[in-house]
């Protein structure tokens, strides 16, 4: 569904990814776990076309989208839940949502927010309340439930996990399970390899800026080096 | 009671000075809101607006045609185009070549933009002042006509009502329409509604766009308040627009309309009540005063955010 070509990626005259190839079939979790500056964030930008890549093809239900702007780009059937959920703040729980299903007619809409506020009851309950004022878990889930909203073909889910609290994390957890059951395709960037990998079909390991391993995610979970790196031992 | 009727007669004039100052100050505060910059050809686009009025009324009356409405609506019509379309031109021009880079690049090319259009007119429409044609008279009168006596100008009333449907209108466009939900979620997060499918460009157009069509509507106002237009009629009037922006805290709607008001209404009273030559100084002091104790203006609020 996605596939990533020998993506090479520069800030100004540094290089963050040094030819990545990575590829995720419809209907799988691929989970790409890393350490910090490893380039995880950058690699879901890079498909997302900010920043373009340098070198490289990146192609999305087979057609080519490394030199499309994002904005067609993330019309495409692709959706982001970027690092820090960027919940827009001064806007409601509501208009949050409907900004993510900007394209579609009023019928999609309401039929799309009916069924993200049966995944997050909790949004339902803070409808008219403005994001900025939520806690982070609820703002992860606005920003999740704004991502469905497109009803889109694949989601990014860069770090879902960050500083929330364990029981958030299990139910967002679930959550993308979830997706995965609905023939959502997830590619999901996580520190929290643990979990991130056992969810998962397949893994990637990134290390600055290279693919370093790549397997099932039951293997990777096995695989003593990435225990040693990424799993506490 | 002659004193209260002074002091409500300045009121009035206030108000309706206000006003106008209020709807130039959305196209700052609306801009700002959005890519963060300042847009210093805004008065020229006002400015612009109140000749394009001029032209369209002067042509009209060669015409013979001299039923009111008709006069008003037509050069209504043709100001909010041709300033709409310089404010479009101004973004294209001035601001999208430049966006990201440093940002006084930006800036500059704003202040470049501003000096080409008012030498344009210069050129293009003489130097002098031209006669704007009081187009609404007469008024009402109340008081003791042996002493003081306030006036409401039929003009003045066209004022309020034009700057109350523009403010109303914008107010529901902004807060309910959907192109109004994406000019707040461009101007809280642009990346993010660029990674939502949204061309962003097209949404700081159109804030361009918006903001250029209120400053018509308050050049034709102005202009038939005033009595006449000259190519530098912007620049004071941009200036203090400006600063109607920054005092009700500039990103704010609300604190636009705000800032133009108190700003109006103080300018007219240091003019009834000390001397015409301190409003200025009164109103860019009351300017530095606001700032001094709110920094963010008198609506602008830094964001909240958690995280």
């Amino acid at each position: 569904m996605l596939v990533l070509d020998n993506i090479h990626t520069h800030y100004g005259k540094i290089e963050a990814l040094h030819g990545v190839s990575v590829e995720i079939k419809k209907g799988e979790i691929v989970s790409l776990i890393g350490a910090n500056g490893a380039g995880k964030t950058t690699m879901l930008m890079t498909v997302c076309g900010t920043p373009q890549a340098s070198a490289g093809r990146i192609t999305f239900q087979g057609r080519d989208i490394t030199h499309q702007p994002t904005a067609s780009i993330m019309r495409s059937g692709i959706a982001i839940v970027p690092e820090g959920r960027r919940v827009f703040p001064g806007l409601t729980v509501t208009e949050n949502l409907h900004m993510g299903g900007f394209f579609n007619t009023k019928a999609e809409i309401s039929k799309s927010q009916a069924h993200v506020f049966e995944l997050f009851p909790r949004l339902k309950e803070r409808e008219d309340q403005r994001a900025g004022t939520m806690s982070g878990g609820e703002q992860q889930m606005l920003a999740i439930g704004r991502a469905l909203m497109s009803k889109p073909q694949m989601i990014i889910l860069d770090e879902p996990s960050l500083g929330l609290a364990p029981l958030v994390i299990k139910q967002i957890f679930e959550i993308i399970g979830q997706l995965r059951d609905e023939g959502i395709t997830v590619f999901l960037v996580e520190q929290n390899a643990n979990q991130a990998l056992a969810l998962a079909d397949r893994g990637y390991v990134l290390e600055t800026g290279k693919i370093r391993l790549h397997d099932t995610g039951k293997n990777l979970l096995a695989n003593p080096e990435v225990r040693k790196a990424y799993l506490g031992g | 009671m002659p004193d209260f009727l002074y002091f409500l007669q300045q009121l009035i004039n206030g108000l309706a000075i206000g006003s106008a100052y209020a709807l130039i100050a959305i196209g700052y505060t609306m801009v700002y809101g959005i890519i963060g910059m300042i847009n210093f050809a805004h008065g020229e686009i006002y400015m612009i607006g109140a000749y394009t009025a001029l032209i369209a009324i002067t042509g009209l009356a060669t015409l013979g045609i001299a039923w009111l409405p008709l006069i008003l609506v037509v050069a209504l019509v043709c100001a909010v185009l041709v300033s709409s379309s310089m404010g479009w031109a101004v973004e294209r021009v001035a601001y999208r070549p430049v966006r990201g880079r440093h940002r006084l690049i930006p800036l500059i090319s704003a202040i470049g933009m501003s000096i080409f259009l008012q030498n344009y007119v210069h050129l293009a429409q003489g130097s002098r002042n031209v006669g704007f044609p009081a187009l609404i008279q007469g008024g009402f009168q109340f008081g003791d006509p042996d002493s003081f006596q306030t006036s409401i100008s039929y003009m003045q009333i066209t004022i309020f009502v034009a700057t109350l449907v523009c403010m109303s209108a914008l107010t529901l466009f902004i807060s309910h329409s959907r192109i109004g939900r994406a000019c707040r979620a461009v101007s809280q997060d642009l990346g993010m509604a660029n990674l939502l499918g949204i061309e962003t460009n097209r949404i700081i157009s159109a804030t361009f766009v918006i903001g250029a069509s209120l400053a018509a509507v308050a050049g034709l106002l102005l202009g038939m308040y005033y009595g006449s237009v000259d190519p530098l009629f912007g620049f004071i009037a941009g200036l203090k627009a400006f600063t109607a922006a920054v005092l009700g805290g500039i990103g704010s709607i609300p604190g636009a309309m705000l800032g133009g008001l108190i700003l109006g209404v103080s300018e007219s009273m240091t003019s009834g009540y000390l001397s015409g030559e301190y409003k200025d100084v009164v109103s860019f002091g009351l300017l530095i005063l606001i700032l001094l104790f709110k920094p963010t203006g008198l609506l602008g609020k830094p964001e909240v955010e958690k995280i």
